[in-house]
This record gives C-alpha cells, sequence and structure tokens, in this order.
C-alpha cells in the first residue's frame, strides 16, 4: 500500500481561504495573535488588506467579526478552540449566535493531539460549548477533503458557523474526485449490521480502522461520519441504529455534551438503544506527543474496538 | 433642527422612557435618562438614517454598547419614525419587538444586538473597520457606560481602533457617575476615563454638560472634523436626568416607576414641554 499522505485540517483551512480569497471579496479574515499556527497566515500572506490581527484579545476578536457581519459581510476569525470556543464563549453567544451573524469561526488545535502543549490547550469542551448556542453550525472535519469542502460550505452558508480543526496532520481517506459535503447530512463510509460507529474529526479513520478489525472478528460494523455535529444527521442515525441494534460513539472531545451526546439525544427519541461513548472521559489532558495521547486516553482503533466488544458481550 | 427643537424632542423622549419602563415594570431609566440628550442629537441631527429604509447599505451605524438604555434608543427611534410610538408600551413584553436588550433581529432601526458590556464597542469597531475597508464612507458612533469601562474588552477594543487610526468611529462616554452597586468611584473607577482614551490613541473631547444640547452640537462638530484617530466624546450626565425623583439616584438603575411614581414624571416632563 502507498504511504498515505498526511494533512492536518488547520492546512486546508487556510489553503481554501486563498482560493475564496481569489473568488470572492466580500470577506476578511481575521485572527488573535495566532496566525502562523491556525494557518489565517496563508491567507494574510496572499491578501495582506484582507486580514486584521487583533492581537491576544479573543473576546474583541469575535465581536469585531460580529461588527464587521453586521455590515452585510463575512468575517472568519480563527484562534485556537480553547480561546475561541473556551474564552470567548460568551461573545459568540451574544453577538454572533443571538443576530445569527455571518461569522465563520475556524478553531483550531482542538482536542487533546494539540499534544505537548498540554491541558490548558488542549479544548475537549468546544463541541459541546458551540453545540449549545441556538442557531449553531458545528462542523468537524475528518480530513483534508472534507475539511476544504467544510471551509467553502462554511463561507456559502448564511449564519455562524464553528469549524473544529486540528493541529495534527492525518490521513487523507476521502477520494477528492467523489467526496461531496453536505452541511447537516452524515456519511456512511462502510456498511454493517452489528453496530453503528458514529464518528467525527480524527476519529472517522479509527473508526474505519477499527471496523476493519471487527470485520476479522466477524463482527460487520457500520461506520457513520457526522462532520456536522449540529445540526445532526437524526434520520441517518436513527435509521443504523435500527438496523443494527447498538451504536458507539467516538471523538476527540469530552465524553459530556459532544458528539456523544448529541448522538444520545437523537436515539432516546427516535431509537433507543445501547450505546458506548468513546470519548475523553471527564478528565484534563496531559502533555505528551499526540499520537501517544489519543493512545493514551482510548481514542484510537484498539479502544473503539473493545467499545465495541463491550456493547456485544452485555447481549 | 434647531437646539430648541432637538430640547423638544429629547423631552418627548424622556416621555417614552417613561412609558415604557413603566409598562414594563421593570428596565433601567437612569441610565436612560442621562443618556437621552446625546441619543435625540444623534438620531435627529447627526446620523445619516432613513427610517423608511432601516437596512439602507449607506446609513451611519449606532451601537449602543450599554445596552440596558434601550428604553431611551427605542423611544428615539420610535419618535424617528423606525416604528410607532404606541409601541414603546410593548417593552419587554412576550411578543414584542422590544426586548429588554436590543437585538438587531427584532427592532428597526437597531444595528447592533447589544446587552452584554463591552462587546457593542468591539462591534461598533468592526463596523467602523468595515467602512473603511469597502470604501463606504459612513460613520459609525457607539454609546458607553462608565461602569461598563470595568469591563476588560472595552480597551481590548480601544487599542485596536487606536492602532488602526479609525477616525470614522465615535464613542460615547455616558459619564453620570454611577452603576448598580454604588458610584463608579466605590465599586471599581476607571477614572481618568478621559487620559485612559487618549493613551489609546482617541482624540477626546470632554463634554462638561452631556445633557447640554448647544454642548453636544459642539462635541460631536469636533468630532466630525477630527481625522486620523477615533474619538471618545466623554459626556458629564446626570443619571435619571429630568425626571426629579431619578436624578442621581443609584436605585432607580433598574426599576421601572410603579402607577403614582409614572404619573408624577410624568407631569413634570409635561411641564417641561
Amino acid at each position: 500500500m502507498a504511504e498515505t499522505k498526511k494533512i492536518a485540517t488547520r492546512v486546508s483551512y487556510g489553503e481554501t481561504l486563498v482560493e475564496l480569497g481569489a473568488e470572492h471579496d466580500d470577506f476578511v479574515v481575521l485572527d488573535a495573535d495566532l496566525a502562523a499556527s491556525t494557518q489565517t497566515g496563508r491567507f494574510k500572506d496572499a491578501y495582506p488588506d484582507r486580514f486584521f490581527d487583533v492581537g491576544i484579545a479573543e473576546q474583541n476578536l469575535m465581536s469585531i467579526a460580529a461588527g464587521i457581519a453586521a455590515t452585510g459581510r463575512v468575517a472568519f476569525a480563527s484562534s485556537f478552540a480553547m480561546f475561541a470556543a473556551g474564552r470567548a464563549y460568551e461573545q459568540i453567544r451574544n453577538s454572533i449566535g443571538y443576530p445569527r451573524l455571518n461569522v465563520k469561526i475556524g478553531a483550531s488545535h482542538a482536542g487533546l493531539s494539540v499534544g505537548e502543549d498540554g491541558a490548558t490547550h488542549q479544548c475537549n469542551e468546544d463541541i459541546a460549548l458551540m453545540r449549545s448556542i441556538p442557531g449553531m453550525t458545528v462542523i468537524v472535519p475528518c480530513d483534508d477533503v472534507e475539511a476544504r469542502a467544510a471551509t467553502r460550505a462554511a463561507y456559502e452558508f448564511d449564519g455562524p458557523v464553528y469549524l473544529r480543526l486540528a493541529r495534527l496532520a492525518t490521513p487523507v481517506f476521502n477520494d477528492p474526485e467523489t467526496y461531496e459535503f453536505k452541511l447537516g447530512k452524515g456519511i456512511v463510509m462502510r456498511e454493517g449490521t452489528d453496530v453503528t460507529i458514529v464518528a467525527c474529526g480524527l476519529m472517522v479513520q479509527a473508526a474505519l480502522e477499527a471496523a476493519e478489525k471487527l470485520a476479522e472478528k466477524g463482527v460487520s460494523a457500520e461506520v457513520i461520519n457526522i462532520h456536522t455535529v449540529k445540526p445532526i444527521d437524526a434520520d441517518l442515525i436513527a435509521r443504523s441504529a435500527a438496523k443494527t441494534g447498538r451504536v458507539v460513539t467516538c471523538e476527540e472531545h469530552s465524553v459530556i455534551g459532544g458528539l456523544g451526546s448529541a448522538v444520545c439525544d437523537v436515539l432516546a427519541e427516535r431509537c433507543p438503544v445501547p450505546v458506548r461513548k468513546v470519548g475523553v472521559e471527564d478528565v484534563y489532558g496531559v502533555s505528551g506527543p499526540a499520537l501517544d495521547l489519543l493512545h493514551r486516553y482510548g481514542l484510537d482503533a484498539e479502544g473503539i474496538t473493545s467499545a465495541v466488544e463491550g456493547l456485544l458481550a452485555r447481549d | 433642527m434647531t437646539n430648541d427643537e432637538l430640547r423638544h424632542v429629547a423631552n418627548e423622549v424622556r416621555k417614552g422612557v417613561v412609558i415604557g419602563t413603566h409598562a414594563a415594570k421593570s428596565g433601567h431609566p437612569g441610565g436612560s435618562l442621562s443618556a437621552t440628550d446625546i441619543l435625540t442629537y444623534l438620531y435627529f441631527e447627526e446620523m445619516n438614517v432613513r427610517p423608511e429604509d432601516p437596512q439602507w447599505s449607506g446609513r451611519d451605524r449606532f451601537v449602543l454598547s450599554k445596552g440596558h438604555a434601550a428604553p431611551a434608543l427605542y423611544s428615539v427611534l420610535a419618535l424617528r419614525g423606525f416604528f410607532p410610538f404606541e409601541e414603546l408600551e410593548t417593552l419587554r413584553h412576550i411578543g414584542s419587538r422590544l426586548q429588554g436588550h436590543p437585538n438587531m433581529l427584532d427592532t428597526p432601526g437597531v444595528d447592533m444586538t447589544t446587552g452584554s458590556l463591552g462587546q457593542g464597542v468591539s462591534a461598533a469597531v468592526g463596523m467602523a473597520l468595515a467602512s473603511k475597508h469597502w470604501n463606504e464612507g459612513w460613520r459609525t458612533y457607539c454609546l458607553l457606560g462608565d461602569g461598563e469601562l470595568e469591563e476588560g474588552q472595552v480597551w481590548e477594543a480601544a487599542m485596536f481602533a487606536g492602532n488602526h487610526g479609525l477616525d470614522n468611529l465615535v464613542v460615547v462616554v455616558d459619564h453620570n457617575g454611577l452603576q448598580i452597586d454604588g458610584t463608579i468611584e466605590e465599586v471599581n473607577s476607571a477614572m481618568p476615563i478621559a487620559d485612559k482614551f487618549a493613551a489609546f490613541g482617541f482624540r477626546v473631547i470632554e463634554l462638561a454638560d452631556g445633557n447640554d444640547m448647544a454642548q453636544i452640537r459642539e462635541a460631536f462638530t469636533a468630532a466630525r472634523e477630527s481625522t486620523g484617530a477615533p474619538v471618545a466624546i466623554v459626556a458629564e450626565t446626570v443619571k435619571g436626568k429630568g425626571v426629579s425623583f431619578m436624578e442621581g439616584q443609584v436605585d432607580w438603575h433598574g426599576k421601572g416607576p410603579d402607577d403614582d411614581q409614572f404619573e408624577q414624571a410624568m407631569a413634570e416632563l409635561s411641564r417641561e414641554a
């Protein structure tokens, strides 16, 4: 097998902003002194007049973006997930969400895979925070191909969007020739009959690996990629759960309030079946290399496989 | 309009504040009345707006960063023709377009959703930046409370506005000296206000009586002539201005008048007229 290309979704985001910049002049990009990391620096280099750095001031970042959007334009605002969704939560809620303004929040360095910077910078709560804001669209792309499409979709969508991006370079497994991004529509990556694995972000790749391993053991797993955590594709999830009778959710996020909770909300109403949530248990992260951390917290194919086996064992 | 005509309008605006907060049995009359004369001048003299086309893209923008002064903004907008004056009686009622704090999606003429202190001024900075970036020429005005200056975000916004020389932005501080827990000196003073804005790169205009129409006119005229830097007008005002029993009284920050108080306030304002 040829070596798989690895790209961080933040790079996909930065490069797509540059492409969009060539196509449209009705948007600007803002950052809060992290342009080199969030990859908005690429846009800054290409279009210096359309890029604004507010400095280390994330509250101001979000509210300035809101003011720009209030004039009928689009504003992309980027920082790390911790400081975008975390520090500026209330600005996003009151100045962007409530007036439904066209601000696109490109939040990089989400989750444990930030790695060595440790717990203060590993935001495992942003999906929960953003999902709770009425009208907020929350997208968690799983690879480069999806992240590029999601960035374009965010630009085109009328309303606030939270794009959750990763620091870690991860395998590109979607085919850009055939891939189609539909906001709010999940993607069945692999069909199966024994269990439904619902994943987002870098956990989609892990879920596919887990499904392979399970297949070797005679377990048929359906893998669903929920790139849009909100609005969630309830029909697809309920239909799959009705077929398989059990669900495992996988996310690089706290098990409280994230994809797992969103899926449980759907299933509780539409198709109550046993669920296991693979994610960060109610704890903070620690410093360490990203892949080692993901393994340590069970956020890999092994962790998913054992969750599925645990679920099957209770039958 | 002449200053006398503007004074007359301001008096009518005050009636609208009293009517609204009485009908709502809540709201913030004190900080609405302190800002009434400035708001009246802005909407009846200074700003280029079209009540018949509230979303006109070339309009000057106003952001009420001290969103709790919504009763005064609504009253001014109603008198300016954005919606019927009678609607002020629905303030804070279920189903009303007049929410407790301004929401741009609900109320014609409201340019930005505000209410959580410190955020509006950043939004105003964003608007001023957009007007410059897309070469549209319209100006942005923002009204801040003096207590609001305790929010750190105000200074994040000020730093950016100063550094970017946003001379199409005018920030007005309604310096009535009182906040919920007491005087601003007792709570956590942001004084000296003028020096702070100057340090952040603003041209500062000190408005000795922010309830005096002639002085308000002078301040905004000077602001309009200023180039190269954003302007901060620090306006000395009286909280509750125009209603004797509310003037300078901190406990009128956040409650509506009862029926007797309503009658008295309206009688005073009718004598004024």
